[in-house]
């Protein structure tokens, strides 16, 4: 058994006007192949990637959002918002994305993927990765 | 490199996935098949079917132990497993059954 | 002279909103576009910089961007208008110089 390291994604960017978000998506959904320990952080402009009700179809870019919906299929259930970055842009929890992920040992039981934490938490939990990618 | 289907030229890359999804239909399909050497069957399309309908609701096509897995779920235990999946399309299911489905090539499968 | 200034990136991100607002005189037009749209939303810590602003230039958000990002239009600060792809044209052209802060 290869050892299991801790990857943390940071996601501090707006879903279309950079490629940042786009990207990074791609890069954690081929690094769900190597089956390591996956953490997603939304933080900053970042939780604006999985607000609600995105449709592109106007401005001619591809939506990605309802892919951020695939994650739990992709074993990725530990995703991390700031609850900073919500309040500072007038958002709450009932702005994002449900995601969820359903749990093989518990009968495909369906959970929250999502977990809002302080920015004290995040850091700590930054601190406690082995891998960091920040976008 | 193009593909003719019924007087109509279909471009794809070079590896053979369409170059504009819109375009697919079942004829294109079939046509993808006949280039990959495959005699479609409903097991074959059951799965080119899943594939359009996980595109469609997450906009990307899975990886195959994601594939494997949904399946498995969604069609039962005796279908969710590699050896099912590669018997009915050798060069692999995402890669083959993707294309046939029209869809761009999985994410991260080179 | 009356400019019109268009901003494109996000008011939580950088500050080319607060900028583009202090270098507007009265009477210019401001249009948000892109990233620049979440400068248009109420609730948020940079909302005020906009409605403060409001009695000396007149503000407008791309709806196409709006909708893209998923904001819906009740969650607009009162007095901004939504303005399609023509209205931007309509705005350029009504305009003396267009600057474009990036």
């Amino acid at each position: 058994m290869p050892e299991t390291k801790k990857f943390l994604y940071v996601n501090r960017k707006a879903p279309y006007g950079t490629i940042y978000a786009l990207e990074s998506l791609e890069v954690v959904l081929i690094g769900a192949a190597f089956e390591q320990d996956v953490s997603l952080a939304f933080l900053d402009d970042g939780v604006y990637q999985i607000t609600k009700g995105q449709n592109t179809k106007d401005i001619g870019m591809k939506n990605f959002s309802p892919t951020y919906k695939a994650l739990g299929d992709y074993d990725v259930n530990k995703i991390y918002v700031e609850q900073e970055s919500l309040d500072a842009r007038g958002l709450t929890l009932d702005d994002l994305l449900p995601l969820t992920w359903e749990d093989e040992d518990d009968d495909w039981a369906e959970k929250e993927s999502i977990k809002v934490i302080s920015a004290a938490e995040m850091a700590k939990i930054m601190e406690q990765s082995d891998v960091v990618f920040s976008f | 490199m193009a593909l003719e289907v019924g007087g109509k030229s279909i471009e794809t890359d070079e590896e053979g996935y369409l170059e504009n999804r819109d375009e697919w239909d079942i004829e294109i399909a079939k046509a993808i098949a006949v280039a990959e050497n495959l005699e479609m069957s409903d097991s074959h399309w059951e799965v080119v079917n899943f594939l359009r309908e996980y595109y469609e609701e997450y906009q990307i096509a899975p990886a195959v132990r994601v594939l494997t897995k949904a399946i498995g779920k969604k069609l039962g235990k005796d279908k969710g497993n590699s050896k099912y999946l590669y018997e009915l399309f050798p060069y692999g299911p995402a890669k083959q059954a993707c294309k046939i489905a029209g869809l761009p090539k999985p994410t991260g499968c080179v | 002279m009356s400019q019109l200034h268009t901003v494109n990136k996000s008011p939580l991100e950088r500050n080319t909103l607060e900028s583009a607002i202090t270098h507007a005189v009265k009477g210019n037009a401001l249009l948000m576009i892109e990233d620049g749209v979440y400068g248009a939303m109420r609730d948020t810590h940079k909302s005020d910089i906009v409605s403060d602003a409001m009695d000396d230039i007149s503000f407008y958000v791309m709806g196409p961007d709006l909708k893209a990002r998923g904001i819906d239009e009740t969650r607009i600060i009162d007095g901004i208008k939504i303005v399609d792809y023509s209205g931007f044209v309509a705005l350029v052209a009504k305009h003396d110089a267009t600057q474009s802060w990036l």
